[in-house]
């Protein structure tokens, strides 16, 4: 290889690992802000090595599962409150009126937009489903997760 | 030891090596795609969570991984053209970022419209969708200044810095679903654990990306070729080669 191309190829090397550190070290900084959504334990923990606790009447998004056994729903109207939950036991409740996502389900998990009312119970203006990165037909997934259901299940409060 | 490459930098050679390529690659990639399309869209079974709404996954992961592959062949080729001066690296540059524009395109559209009916939102500004959007922009920045130059020694140049300095957005697209919380669910195939999708699902979908995969190495060698003629049509071997064809 001959000098100038020996030039060029550090020339090049060294601006990618330049701007790879450089990128690198912005979303490390910015690793909060780069987050879609609070976890409920971190809302009621705080976030961070701070522990920054969101402040009430801050717009935020939470995202969590649906704990099993929690979604009251209001009989004259859209109205529905469920408890959000994640693996550290953080528990969050949420008020939403409106229509949820065909995928909504208690297990499931969701994100949701909303205002901070108190401590831990949120005013949500926006519900979204996220479904996870398994795929698989209903009569497999009946076999090893015992889920039987292709449709969301209502409750009886509905009818 | 790079010596049997020596004789493909010159352009005649190069345009008649990818027209000999050119019909294989299209080929498989017609046959690829349709026993992916018809096995992933039709035979394919239903997921247990969203129904026949997941085939679209037969579309959009093959995009996505290929707006991905795209870019990364354009940076390398980009890379070579910045060392080694090759005037062909840049024309494969400028090949290629219109074909990874089109597959990003291609992606973020069946994303969202996949989006809407499971997530319920067309969009969400998460690191996942964000970063592909940002991989689009950078296609569209790369040809733009490939375009704006009418020196195209000059444009290969400024086009090959772009395209170089963009790779860093790749493992960031990568790992967006890793490193922060997303809407968009963690990786299923491209993970060095197993597939987290049933066998009967999974074949059509890698039929499908080896069909993208033979189909972007067919537009690629297509306009390779147009742009080899159309920069070398003052050269008396393309001048011979279109009197001859008549």
């Amino acid at each position: 290889m001959n000098p100038r191309r020996k030039k060029r190829l550090s020339i090049a090397l060294v601006i990618i690992i330049g701007l790879g550190t450089m990128t690198g070290l912005v979303l490390y900084a910015l690793k909060q802000n780069i987050d879609l959504f609070y976890t409920p334990s971190q809302l009621v923990e705080g976030l961070g090595e701070d522990k920054v606790k969101p402040e009430i009447g801050q717009r935020l998004r939470i995202g969590g599962l649906v704990m099993p056994g929690t979604v009251t729903r209001n009989m004259e109207d859209l109205k529905v409150s469920f408890v959000l939950s994640d693996d550290n036991g953080g528990l969050v409740t949420l008020e939403y009126e409106g229509i949820l996502p065909d995928l909504f389900r208690e297990g499931q998990g969701i994100v949701a937009q909303g205002v901070l009312k108190s401590a831990n119970v949120i005013s949500a203006s926006e519900v979204l489903a996220k479904h996870d990165e398994e795929y698989m037909p209903p009569e497999v997934a009946e076999a090893i997760k015992g889920i039987k259901h292709m449709k969301p299940e209502y409750g009886n409060e509905t009818k | 030891m790079w010596k049997w490459l020596h004789p493909y930098a010159k352009p005649e050679k190069s345009y008649n090596l990818a027209g000999k390529m050119l019909p294989w690659f299209a080929l498989f990639s017609a046959i690829s795609l349709t026993i992916g399309m018809v096995w992933g869209f039709v035979f394919a079974p239903a997921d247990y969570q969203q129904g026949d709404s997941f085939r679209i996954i037969y579309l959009h992961v093959p995009a996505a991984s290929l707006s991905m592959g795209a870019y990364l062949s354009m940076a390398i080729a980009a890379f070579i053209g910045l060392v080694w001066q090759l005037k062909m690296a840049d024309m494969a540059v400028a090949a290629i970022a219109p074909i990874g524009a089109v597959f990003t395109a291609i992606a973020l559209f069946t994303g969202a419209v996949w989006g809407k009916p499971m997530w319920g939102a067309w969009w969400v500004w998460d690191a996942r969708l964000t970063s592909e959007l940002i991989l689009l922009f950078l296609y569209l920045g790369v040809i733009a200044i490939y375009g704006a130059f009418s020196d195209k020694l000059l444009a290969g140049r400024a086009a090959g810095i772009l395209a170089l300095v963009g790779v860093i957005n790749l493992p960031v697209i990568h790992y967006s679903v890793e490193w922060w919380n997303t809407l968009h669910q963690k990786a299923t195939i491209s993970k060095f654990d197993k597939p987290s999708m049933d066998t009967d699902m999974l074949w059509p979908l890698l039929i499908n990306l080896l069909g993208f995969g033979l189909l972007f190495g067919t537009l690629t060698l297509m306009r390779f070729r147009n742009e080899l003629i159309t920069r070398e049509s003052h050269r008396p071997w393309v001048k011979k080669l279109f009197i001859e064809d008549k």
